[in-house]
């Protein structure tokens, strides 16, 4: 069974967002960009499916500007076999992205598309489900457990009550949580490695899909700012103010 | 503008996520609203009674039982007929049906909106919360998820809807329900709760993190929340994760304790009304965000605490 892996890259999680000046976006000009953590966790699912036997290749796809060459690598170095590029310029929506890895999908006919839950940037959570919806495919999202038996994928999912697991026939779509695997870090011989794994590039009109936005971006600004408080000495100290704000009688 | 509200509901009540999205999609214009389930004749009964709420579809049939969207959402597509939008609380259940829609309708969602500019524009919030986008929808029908804690719950009581049974689509073959493990507490549910306990890292245990924090809670009649860290490390079960990939939660107080704070975990709570932090670092971020902060081992505070209150 072939594995598809989408990796989308972002804003580096540790890296506080600043918004920029005229209001038109959050600055990522010369901050470190990273491989969305969900879609490492995605890559690493992959992996194991493939040293369990259960995968037999996997292939990395990157919708986005020519740098995502680096986020492909850093899939290829964990364990990824080969990878694809889509080159976009601007911003692709997660509808565009979708309709993309269908068109990927079609030709590469993977028994799994391994996505993360949601990118930690545009936080939209709706690739997965919309790629599973245009393929007509069973979706397990927010998944921290994946089995995969004969033709069917067990998938244990982070919902609000605590865990549920479906059953999903395959082919299908899986959405990663953050407590589905603890992802390893690439060697320094994988990573020389992965510059010779086979990346190819592509444009979305190769695919023929019309990526034009569908929402436009009026503006981005900041969020309103908290003001610090004040500091207590002690316990009683802090129970004067709770009972102050009436929280406690 | 008539739209179609998904409604959560559990064990045969309307759940408040609900109620938020209602009140979003009254901003839009006329509420409609989809009761899906097995078994949900009363939850029909009760959502037509929500204030401001039209008509109440239901559908009623096993194969909706567990909301799998793969049943749900050419449900949704064939209603959508006959309304302009498609709105469902930010909750997993929502967060999993919408986008299958969406794509369904070829429509882009707007996901997690925090306010109604018009009707077609809305302010959502993006990268954890550090930067809020207005954004305009092209599309000639909207499918939209709402963050509960940015809307007022509509009243429960008041309104006079009128129930019309669907009958539901039947069974993919896509995708089975297999088991739920649903936590049961005594405590309010987290997105509910007026008061919310959470803990961190720094309780080093899953006994420690109980044997601390449920005291408190039980004084406080608070819900019990937890960093990222202390899920990952056990010391309690995914759903009490908040933060920009967990629960959004805005209570009057939110206590967090041996949380140092990091976007991700703000990203969740920094809209509480009042923020308490205990923390043994001066210099924890979270004491940025915090209105009354308290420096010191929470081994020695919290139990200092719950005996004092
Ligand atoms: C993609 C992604 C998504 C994430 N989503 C979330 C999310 O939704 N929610 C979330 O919470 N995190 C999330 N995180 C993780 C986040 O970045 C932090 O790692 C996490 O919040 C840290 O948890 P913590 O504050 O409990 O632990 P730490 O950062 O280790 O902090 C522990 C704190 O306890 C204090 N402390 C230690 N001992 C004591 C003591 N005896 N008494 C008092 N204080 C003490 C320390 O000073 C420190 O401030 C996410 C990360 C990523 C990459
Ligand atoms: N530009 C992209 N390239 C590759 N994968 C993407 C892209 N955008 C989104 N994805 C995938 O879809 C997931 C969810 O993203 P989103 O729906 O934007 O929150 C991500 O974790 C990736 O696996």
């Amino acid at each position: 069974m072939k594995v598809l892996v989408p990796v989308k890259r972002v804003l580096d999680y540790n890296v506080k967002p600043r918004v920029k000046a005229d209001g038109s976006g959050v600055d990522l000009a010369n901050v470190k960009m990273s491989i969305n953590p969900f879609d490492e966790i995605a890559v690493e699912e992959a992996i194991r499916l493939k040293e369990k036997g259960a995968a037999s290749e996997i292939v990395a796809v990157s919708i986005g500007e020519a740098k995502a060459q680096e986020t492909l690598r850093t899939a290829l170095a964990m364990g990824a076999d080969r990878a694809i590029l889509i080159v976009a310029e601007g911003e692709v929506e997660p509808l565009g992205v979708a309709k993309l890895l269908a068109k990927v999908v079609e030709e590469e006919l993977p028994g799994l598309v391994i996505l993360g839950k949601q990118a930690i940037d545009d936080d939209s959570n709706q690739t997965g489900q919309m790629l599973a919806a245009l393929l007509n495919w069973g979706q397990g999202t927010f998944a921290s457990k994946v089995e995969i038996d004969g033709d069917v994928a067990k998938v244990t999912r982070e919902v609000d009550g605590g865990l549920e697991t479906v059953s999903l026939k395959l082919p299908a779509i899986v959405t990663t949580d953050l407590r589905l695997n603890e992802p390893r870090y690439a060697s320094l011989p994988n990573i020389m490695k992965a510059k010779s794994k086979p990346l190819a590039q592509k444009t979305p009109a190769d695919y023929g899909v019309d990526v034009t936005p569908r929402l436009k971006t009026l503006k981005v600004v900041e969020p309103a700012k908290r003001q610090a408080g004040v500091k207590v000495a002690d316990v009683d100290e802090l129970i004067g103010k709770l009972k102050t704000l009436g929280v406690v009688a | 503008m008539k739209t179609l509200v998904w409604v959560e509901h559990e064990g045969g009540a309307v759940k408040d996520a609900t109620l938020a999205a209602v009140t979003a999609a009254s901003q839009l214009g006329e509420v409609h609203l989809l009761v899906a389930g097995e078994g949900v004749g009363g939850v029909a009964e009760a959502a037509a009674k929500i204030a401001g709420v039209g008509k109440v579809h239901v559908a009623d049939d096993a194969s909706l039982a567990h909301a799998l969207p793969e049943n749900v959402a050419p449900l949704v597509v064939d209603l959508m007929a006959n309304h302009d939008a498609f709105v469902a609380p930010a909750t997993t259940t929502g967060k999993n049906i919408a986008p299958r829609v969406a794509a369904l309708l070829d429509v882009m969602q707007i996901s997690d909106i925090l306010s109604v500019e018009s009707e077609d524009s809305f302010t959502r919030p993006i990268y954890a919360g550090n930067a809020i986008a207005t954004v305009q929808s092209s599309d000639a029908k909207k499918v939209i998820t709402v963050r509960g804690t940015a809307f007022d719950r509509a009243a429960r009581e008041g309104g006079s809807g009128t129930v019309e049974a669907v009958s539901a689509k039947g069974d993919s073959g896509l995708s089975g329900f297999v088991s739920a493990e649903i936590a049961q507490s005594e405590r309010p549910e987290l997105t509910s709760a007026k008061i919310i306990v959470s803990g961190g890292r720094a309780f080093g245990s899953n006994e420690q993190f109980h044997a601390l924090l449920d005291p408190l809670a039980d004084k406080l009649k608070a819900g019990v929340g937890a960093s990222r860290a202390a899920v990952d490390a056990g010391y309690a079960p995914n759903d009490y994760q908040v933060g920009q990939t967990g629960k959004i939660v805005a209570p009057e107080v939110y206590v967090a304790i041996g949380i140092s704070g990091a976007i991700q975990h703000l990203a969740g709570m920094k809209d509480s009304k009042v923020i308490v932090a205990i923390n043994k670092d001066e210099d924890a971020p979270i004491f940025q965000v915090a209105d009354i902060g308290l420096v010191g081992d929470l081994f020695k505070i919290v139990p200092e605490l719950t005996q004092k209150l």
